[in-house]
């Protein structure tokens, strides 16, 4: 079995992003980047599977410009096998990552595509899902666990109201909720060994996927601040406020 | 202009988060139309042909849509789309799975979790974990998009009078097959739709502390979140988890006790009316977003709050 993982270089989740003052978006000018958390766990995942002896090779992707290339070297360093770099400096919208890494499925003959439940920067939760309706392939979403076994995959959803179980057949498609495991860091041989594993690179054109985005982004504002209230020094006066200034209990 | 609005529901009774998709449905100022997918789902096809403002209920009863697999909910939706120019759902665990699916077997382009609706076409969304506000015009015929529920009021759930019409089945998948779900049991109110929320974070310690904060949130009748952090450490289930990659609430009074504040978990909360933290660190952050803030130990403080509350 080979698995494909699909990452996005992102902000540091640890950044506070700030809109930048034309309204254009955010700043990303000299801003940390870093893989997005969850596709961290993503590739974290695909590397235990193969680890299990359930799959040979584990290949990480992703679309954008040549920085990417970086985002693809930190999946290599956890413990994949070999990138692809699908390389564009167009705003990529989710439709159109989503049909790119069928693409690259296609292509890899992968029976298995791992992703991140959501990217931290534009917060869409989508691609995963748009990526299993494409190639109709069964959709395991916001999973906290997948185990091989004959029938497929038998996975743990976090959802609204709890958890649910669900049996997937295979080839299937997953994406990953926090508590799905935690990622390793990469050792420092492994970081150096990742500099000679293969990244492939292409454009969005060898792959016959047309970037077209079907969203204008009119404007990016601040959203409206909240400003710091009182500090109380105990029960009773709490209480008192909250009865009779705020008059919500 | 017609929008189609997905239901939630458990096949008994319609989930709050679907009349706040109505109020945003009806910014549009189209007809509005809901589809129910269910099997023994006909009391939650009488309750939303009452919610206010709806023309048409869509109901496809069917063991297929039992168990509320995105793949054949989406199949049906597919089959159903050509008559609307809008399709909703909220933006819960079930519509962030389903919208973006259906969006990419119509080759449509989704918009998640939609703040406010400017005009038919031209929405706002968060981003950045809510510390940003993006405006987003779709040129896609059918705008299909998920609906942040705490942005928009419950729509009247009395008033209404809308027909109900019986839709055939589209496309069962049998690649997924529903094992089991482990709901967790309340008879709190539900979090994303409580008027109070008490929500513990890593200062808890542990699970049992947050008995503490159960009994708090039944004195004042609301609901008990956490934080990841909280989560993480297995304190209480994932679905306590208010945040970015949580749950988003905006009740009347959230009160956070023992959470620093990170901006993963403000993105979750920071619409509430008022915000109370209880945190025996000055300096946590959590302070700089609060209404009230209280310096304390909280296992000084919860107590002391139980105790002047009660009296
Ligand atoms: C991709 C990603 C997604 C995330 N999504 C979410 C999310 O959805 N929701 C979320 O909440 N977080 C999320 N996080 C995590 C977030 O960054 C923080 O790590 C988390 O919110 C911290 O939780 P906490 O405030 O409980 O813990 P801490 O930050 O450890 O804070 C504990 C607080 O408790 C206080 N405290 C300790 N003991 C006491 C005491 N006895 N009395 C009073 N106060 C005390 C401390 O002063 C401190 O302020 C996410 C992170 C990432 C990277």
């Amino acid at each position: 079995m080979k698995i494909l993982v699909p990452v996005k270089r992102v902000i540091d989740a640890n950044i506070r992003v700030r809109v930048k003052a034309d309204n254009s978006g955010v700043e990303t000018a000299n801003v940390k980047m870093a893989m997005n958390p969850f596709c961290e766990i993503a590739v974290e995942e695909a590397l235990r599977i193969k680890e299990a002896g359930h799959a040979d090779e584990v290949i990480v992707m992703s679309a954008g410009p040549d920085k990417a290339a970086e985002t693809i070297r930190t999946g290599l360093a956890m413990g994949a096998d070999r990138g692809v770099h699908i390389q564009t400096d167009d705003r990529l919208e989710p439709l159109t990552i989503a049909k790119m890494i069928k693409a690259v499925s296609e292509k890899e003959g992968c029976d298995l595509v791992v992703l991140g439940k959501q990217s931290i920067d534009d917060d869409n939760n989508q691609t995963g899902q748009m990526l299993a309706a494409l190639m109709k392939r069964p959709l395991g979403s916001y999973i906290s666990k997948i185990e091989k076994n004959d029938a497929g995959f038998a996975i743990t959803r976090e959802i609204d109201a709890g958890l649910e179980d669900l049996q997937i057949s295979s080839p299937a498609v997953v994406t990953a909720d926090l508590r799905l495991n935690e990622p390793r860091y990469a050792s420092l041989p492994n970081i150096m060994k990742a500099k000679k594993k293969p990244i492939d690179a292409m454009s969005p054109g060898d792959l016959g996927v047309e970037v077209s985005n079907r969203l204008t982004v009119v404007k990016v504002d601040e959203p409206p601040a909240r400003e710091a209230g009182v500090m109380v020094s105990g029960a009773s006066e709490l209480v008192d406020k909250l009865k009779n200034e705020a008059k919500v209990i | 202009m017609s929008v189609l609005v997905i239901a939630e529901h458990d096949n008994s009774q319609v989930a709050p988060g679907t009349l706040n998709t109505v109020t945003a449905a009806s910014k549009l100022g189209g007809d509005i139309h809901i589809l129910v997918a269910g099997s023994g789902c006909a009391d939650v096809a009488s309750q939303c042909a009452k919610i206010a403002g709806v023309s048409k209920v869509l109901s496809a009863d069917a063991e297929t849509y039992k168990n509320e697999i995105t793949e054949n909910t989406a199949a049906l939706i597919q089959a159903n789309v050509s008559e609307y120019s809008h399709v909703m759902a909220p933006a819960s665990t079930f519509g962030k799975a389903l919208i973006p699916y259906v969006a990419a077997l119509c080759d449509v382009q989704a918009i998640s979790d939609i703040s406010d609706v400017v005009s038919e076409d031209t929405f706002v969304r968060p981003i950045y974990a809510g510390n940003a506000l993006e405006t987003v015009q779709s040129s896609d015929a059918v705008k299909m998009m998920t609906v942040r529920t705490t942005a928009f009021e419950l729509a009247d759930a009395e008033s209404g009078s809308g027909e109900v019409s019986n839709i055939d089945e589209a496309g069962a998948t049998d690649w997924v097959q529903f094992v089991a779900q482990n709901l967790s049991q309340s008879e709190r109110p539900e979090l994303t739709s409580a008027r109070i929320v008490v929500s513990g974070g890593r200062g808890m310690q542990n699970g049992e502390n947050f008995a503490m904060l159960e009994n708090l949130a039944d004195q004042l009748g609301g609901a008990v979140g956490a934080s990841r952090a909280a989560v993480d450490a297995g304190f209480v289930p994932n679905d306590y988890q208010v945040g970015q990659t949580g749950k988003v609430v905006a009740p009347d009074m959230y009160l956070a006790v023992g959470i620093s504040g990170a901006i993963q978990h403000l993105a979750g909360m920071k619409d509430s009316k008022v915000i109370v933290a209880i945190n025996n660190d000055e300096e946590a952050p959590i302070f700089q977003v609060s209404d009230y803030g209280w310096n304390e130990d909280l296992f000084n403080a919860i107590p002391a709050l139980q105790a002047e509350l009660s009296q």
